[in-house]
């Protein structure tokens, strides 16, 4: 690469820093949804359920300590003496349910107002009962349920939240930027100046380029950052920098929607229309925001065709999944394709000139 | 020697409309050319097409000697742009904007700084571009198009829209810049311009070159008839008409006292030894009297 290359890139990188309107949609935004998601989220799950025990319930008091430990994750127990209280507290909805023992029997007391719950707190207590049963009855138990948890035990919602946002906050400094730049020096006529010079068409672009992975780099780094706090306690798997090829071809990818959206835009405002209209609606399809599990099943494949849904596939699963390289080849070649493509399409549209 | 522009014959339409419609023209190294027309006659077209931008439906056209077309990256060092709008990168100051074009060329920081200078705008160095005045971008965007000491320099109308001032200190400028022996090919529809600043000139209309010559030729080819004003009532008009037997055309506007002839000297010393010269001007052609000649009166946008 020639001179001219290094000093576009410098004088696109110097626009590109003085600009705080681009500085802040390209960072600072992202950000904010970062610490928003990752702040309000950090107790994400269903928190435990709250039961009201009346006077002595012995299959709950005479439990060994590692089984309380292991109730205690699921039910919030609270002494009351009296139970007239305790079933009104139940019935204004501070308690799911009011435990008692009354001889041999053990009485759960719930409220409709939330049935999941009253079933949660009566499928323990039963499981409970069952199990004192059996000690009495002497007989060690035949069978028994192994449960493990699916994700790693550190899975909180700044592992989710954090390449969501990245790969969102990639696609649109990637993709405004190469919209922006081609649309801005076309109507600045700096791409018809740039003609008469004898620099390569090859540093134009490779500057154009390099800007934008610079860019995504930058992003990449100021939000693991961030999610590495111990505020937010982001965890990495051991193969996270793998997600940099990743987040290199990604780019690519978004570089050639951006080219595209210039290269088809007559103004500065028709191409941050376009490229807002690609980038926002594929932010959400992508699961950036939320987790796309729950959608139907032709929006999650209409959702294939969006880079930023594979970028953010791969990120997951070598950032916080802890899957291997290879894992994210697939990926990866799909991305390239779709850059290839695009920047073909783009290419075929290009105009040196409004006219 | 083989001339610095040679152009045959092109022509170049969009559509039914003809905006270049056979253009031939010669400019020889050194030389101060200037492209005169009104808006659309086809000027930026046809210097589009010499510079390599646009190629010509048909023609030929060679720049020392060889083809612009398609980008001839042989060529393009030798040539200095000036684009008709300020093409300048976004937020950069004007010596990071020198700078930058300058490396295109791989022209050092030292020498752009330099040129900076020569335009002064030096103690505007650290402002940015788009914070210019009209006069001062006009300046930078000429110091980016000579920051590579080319041996051709085009520009296209570097005047339009500067206060008369600026018009004045930038004519300066180019005279300056013709001077060191480098060949300008300017486009302009101010006549005056043309006339102080061109050896040679071009009158384009409708895509087609009318007449071509150093200036001062195509005024005297015109032969048109002198204005002599003098101040109203320093002679009453009947008596003016008495003194010339009627062969001189006597005018009265109530301000100016003006005779039309194509004899000047005869008139000029009658009034002289009536001692009736309080007030006097003298007008002769200007090109833009060759100008509206040519392209006829009307008004066009």
């Amino acid at each position: 690469m020639n001179r001219g290359f290094v000093s576009l890139s410098r004088a696109m990188l110097l626009g590109f820093v003085r600009d705080r309107t681009a500085l802040f949609f390209t960072i600072l935004f992202p950000l904010m949804f970062l610490a928003l998601f990752g702040g309000l989220l950090k107790n994400q799950g269903v928190s435990r359920s709250q039961v009201v025990e009346v006077g002595q319930v012995a299959v709950l008091d005479q439990l060994p300590a590692d089984a309380k430990a292991e109730i205690s994750k699921v039910l919030d127990v609270t002494k009351m003496a009296d139970p007239a209280k305790a079933l009104d507290a139940v019935r204004k909805g501070d308690y799911a349910a009011a435990i008692e023992q009354q001889g041999d029997q053990v009485v759960v007391r719930y409220s409709a107002a939330d049935l999941v719950r009253a079933g949660t707190v009566r499928g323990i207590m039963e499981s409970l009962v069952q199990q004192s049963n059996l000690a009495l009855a002497g007989t060690p138990p035949r069978l028994k349920l192994n449960s493990e948890q699916v994700e790693d035990k550190s899975l909180t919602a700044i592992q989710f939240v954090t390449p969501g946002l990245l790969g969102w906050a990639i696609a649109t400094g990637a993709t405004f930027g190469a919209a922006m730049t081609l649309v801005t020096w076309r109507e600045k006529r700096i791409l018809r100046r740039l003609r008469l010079s004898p620099v390569s068409i090859g540093s134009v672009i490779g500057a154009r380029v390099g800007v934008s992975i610079g860019v995504a780099l930058v992003q990449t780094a100021i939000f693991l950052g961030v999610g590495l706090l111990p505020y937010f306690g982001l965890k990495l798997s051991s193969y996270w920098w793998m997600s940099i090829p990743v987040i290199l071809v990604g780019t690519l990818s978004f570089l050639s929607i951006g080219l595209l959206a210039g290269a088809w835009a007559k103004t500065q405002e028709a191409a941050n229309v376009i490229a807002q209209l690609v980038v926002l609606p594929m932010a959400f399809l992508s699961g950036s925001f939320f987790p796309l599990d729950s959608a139907p099943k032709w929006l999650q494949t209409v959702a294939q065709i969006f880079p930023l849904r594979h970028l953010n596939q791969a990120m997951l699963d070598v950032m916080v999944r802890g899957k291997g390289p290879e894992a994210v080849l697939p990926q990866m070649g799909i991305l390239a394709g779709f850059a290839i493509v695009v920047t073909a399409l783009a290419a075929w549209l290009f105009r040196w000139d409004d006219v | 020697m083989v001339s610095t522009i040679e152009v045959s014959e092109i022509h170049k339409a969009y559509g039914a409309v003809k905006a270049v419609d056979g253009v031939s023209l010669e400019v020889e190294a050194g030389e101060f050319f200037g492209i005169l027309g009104p808006n659309g006659a086809g000027k930026t077209t046809t210097l589009e097409i010499i510079e390599g931008l646009r190629q010509a439906d048909a023609g030929q056209v060679r720049l020392f000697g060889s083809s612009p077309w398609p980008r001839n990256s042989a060529v393009l060092p030798r040539i200095g742009v000036q684009l008709q709008a300020s093409s300048f990168f976004e937020r950069l100051t004007a010596r990071e904007q020198i700078r930058t074009f300058a490396s295109l060329y791989g022209v050092g920081p030292k020498k752009a700084d330099e040129m900076l200078d020569v335009v002064g705008l030096s103690d505007k160095a650290d402002t940015r571009a788009e914070k210019l005045s009209g006069g001062q971008m006009q300046r930078l965007s000429i110091a980016c198009a000579l920051v590579h000491d080319p041996e051709l320099v085009f520009l296209d109308e570097p005047t339009a829209a500067l206060d008369p001032q600026a018009r004045r200190n930038l004519w300066d400028l180019l005279r300056a810049i013709n001077t060191q022996g480098r060949t300008i090919v300017l486009t302009t529809h101010y006549m005056d311009e043309a006339e102080i600043l061109c050896d040679r000139v071009a009158i384009m209309d409708r895509g087609k070159i009318l007449q071509s010559g150093p200036p001062a030729e195509l005024v005297r080819g015109l032969d048109a008839a002198t204005h002599i004003a003098i101040e109203t009532g320093v002679l009453p008009v009947e008596e003016a008409r008495r003194m010339f037997d009627g062969t001189v055309e006597v005018d009265d506007d109530g301000v100016s006292l003006t005779f039309v002839t194509r004899t000047p000297a005869p008139v000029l010393a009658t009034l002289a030894e009536r001692n009736a010269l309080r007030g006097l001007s003298v007008r002769g052609a200007t090109l833009e009297d060759v100008f509206l000649n040519l392209t006829g009166r009307e008004y066009r946008a």
